[in-house]
């Protein structure tokens, strides 16, 4: 497996992680470059939510090492990660109905400066500014996705953790997904994406690193895919 | 004299201003109630020994170190907020990811603790508190005589249940409040001290307890089980209310305690009871309360 080295802004090295009793990560090694967009394909079950959600420091238990630009984040809890300059948008999206559109959008405080401003926010995703003052959990389900991740553009944070952002979706919005993540490639903002569509992957992604029971078994540059495809076949399933 | 419904007014209007008074303190309890409820998922039974701590506070201010009403509103809410503070770390923050059981199971044992506490230092007779010398007297409405005290405690409850509201509604931080009420893990992951906020948010529902006691210290006497009697009505005002709901539980403590008012002016004999009856009847049609969204 190609050693990133010391430009990586992510290294996951012998990450294990339990929900309760249930030991879901065995050793996780991977890095995310700055800049880049990595995926985590697998199948149902391989550890690729439970891999963003220790990242985060969302889990009750891990062990291993997760070095965020240069520093060991794997004593920190969740709200100390966050103001490293990460931020996840969750698989369930996340959106707070007790909460209008704009409460949502703003809710995520900025832990660095360079984010974007609700501006820019409003040119990636129209619709939002349309709907401010709905209900968060009115809008459908491609603008709550738009929402989820929308508002952790603004909060400055490097390093975007997205879970599955076009499951779901009708086409067209995942086409306007994909368009958002090459523009916040060319932002600078560094994305590690969650994803099952590996289609869509192939769009967006610079490598993709491929999970199963709990382990990465698999690196695969983008350029690489299609001869690869028969090898992903037969991980996925599919 | 005049009458309404062959009751005198003069005996009308007292009765409805006794039922303000009271919806003051339910409103002021079950608000602090609904918001410790809304964040930390516990039914919060020492309530009613923290509102009597407030009221013994500030007769402790007055007796030993000669500090006024005033300033007892404003070190009270304070000093029982921070005893509120130190048990939501050492015992409570234990409790969250268990059954609601323990929560009022641990936080009635305390409040047995604290009134047997009170009343061994303090006995149960009760001690006096005299009204501040600014809101002695009364003014002459016309229909009915207004004690100056009882007025300002219905204007500075109104106050601080809206303010309350206001905040959690309608700022920065009530939004943090409302999500971390969904969802405390992510609200965490956007990078905010949850477990601090659930902490100060117990001492904001304490202190509310505690700054009721000091309000109602000049009314009623203030003695160990002055909570203990209230809040087994607050409770129903709750449930009736709806567990969490803000406003819910701010406007059903105003409505209740005039109820109760009228209640004592039509059919005393059912006076003690019309909030048990009402509790019932809502729990039979809308048992997650008036406000409630079941959860």
């Amino acid at each position: 497996m190609p050693d990133a080295g010391d430009g990586a802004l992510l290294a996951v090295h012998g990450l294990h992680a339990w929900y309760g009793e249930s030991h879901i990560l065995h050793g996780v090694d991977m890095e995310v470059r700055a800049g880049e967009v990595v995926t985590l394909l697998g199948r149902n079950g391989a550890g690729k939510t439970t891999t963003l959600k220790s990242v985060m420091g969302m889990v009750a238990r891990r062990e291993g090492s997760v070095r965020f630009a240069g520093a060991e984040t794997i004593r920190l809890h969740s709200d100390q990660v966050a103001r490293l300059g990460l931020a996840i948008c969750p698989e369930e999206r996340g959106i707070f109905a007790s909460l209008d559109v704009e409460e949502n959008l703003l809710l995520p405080p900025k832990v660095r400066d360079g984010g974007l401003t609700t501006a820019q926010i409003f040119e990636l995703f129209p619709n939002l500014r349309e709907r401010l003052a709905s209900q968060g959990t009115k809008l459908s389900g491609g603008e709550q996705q738009m929402l989820a991740i929308g508002r952790i553009l603004r909060t400055g944070a490097r390093l975007l953790l997205l879970d599955e952002p076009t499951e779901g979706l009708a086409p067209v919005i995942v086409q306007q997904i994909g368009r958002t993540l090459a523009r916040l490639k060319q932002e600078g903002f560094t994305i590690l994406l969650v994803e099952q569509n590996f289609r869509f992957a192939q769009t967006v992604a610079d490598r993709h690193y491929v999970m199963e029971h709990g382990r990465v078994v698999d690196l695969i540059p983008n350029s690489g895919l299609e001869a690869a495809m028969p090898k992903l076949h037969a991980y996925l399933g599919v | 004299m005049t009458e309404i419904f062959g009751v005198p007014t003069q005996a009308l209007f007292g009765q409805l201003l006794i039922g303000l008074i009271n919806g003051s303190f339910y409103a002021l309890l079950s608000l602090g109630l609904a918001v410790i409820f809304g964040l930390l998922n516990i039914i919060n039974f020492t309530h009613g020994a923290q509102y009597m701590m407030g009221a013994f506070a500030a007769w402790f201010l007055l007796a030993k170190l000669g500090l006024g009403y005033w300033w007892a509103l404003a070190l009270a809410p304070v000093a029982v907020g921070v005893t509120g503070v130190i048990v939501e770390r050492l015992m409570l923050a234990r409790l969250y990811k268990l059954d609601h059981l323990y929560g009022l199971l641990l936080t009635f044992g305390l409040a047995l603790v604290i009134q047997g506490l009170f009343r061994h230092e303090f006995g149960s007779s009760g001690l006096p508190y005299a009204i501040p010398k600014a809101l002695e007297g009364g003014t002459n409405l016309g229909f009915m005589y207004l004690p100056n005290y009882r007025a300002w405690v219905i204007f500075a409850s109104l106050v601080v249940c809206l303010g309350t509201w206001f905040v959690i509604e309608k700022t920065r931080l009530g939004a943090y409040l409302r999500a971390a009420t969904e969802n405390p893990e992510l609200v965490r992951a956007f990078g905010i001290n949850v477990p601090r906020m659930i902490t100060l948010t117990y001492g904001f529902g304490v202190g509310l307890a505690a700054l009721a006691g000091v309000m109602a210290a000049p009314i009623y006497t203030v003695s160990p089980q002055m909570g203990a009697d209230l809040i087994i009505v607050v409770f129903a005002v709750v449930v009736i209310g709806g567990m969490g709901s803000i406003m819910g539980s701010i406007v059903t403590g105003f409505a209740l305690g005039l109820i109760e008012g009228l209640t004592k002016v039509f059919y005393p004999e059912a006076s003690n009871t019309v909030i048990f009856i009402i509790m019932a009847i809502v729990l039979m049609i809308r048992p997650a309360g008036l406000f409630g969204a079941a959860r």
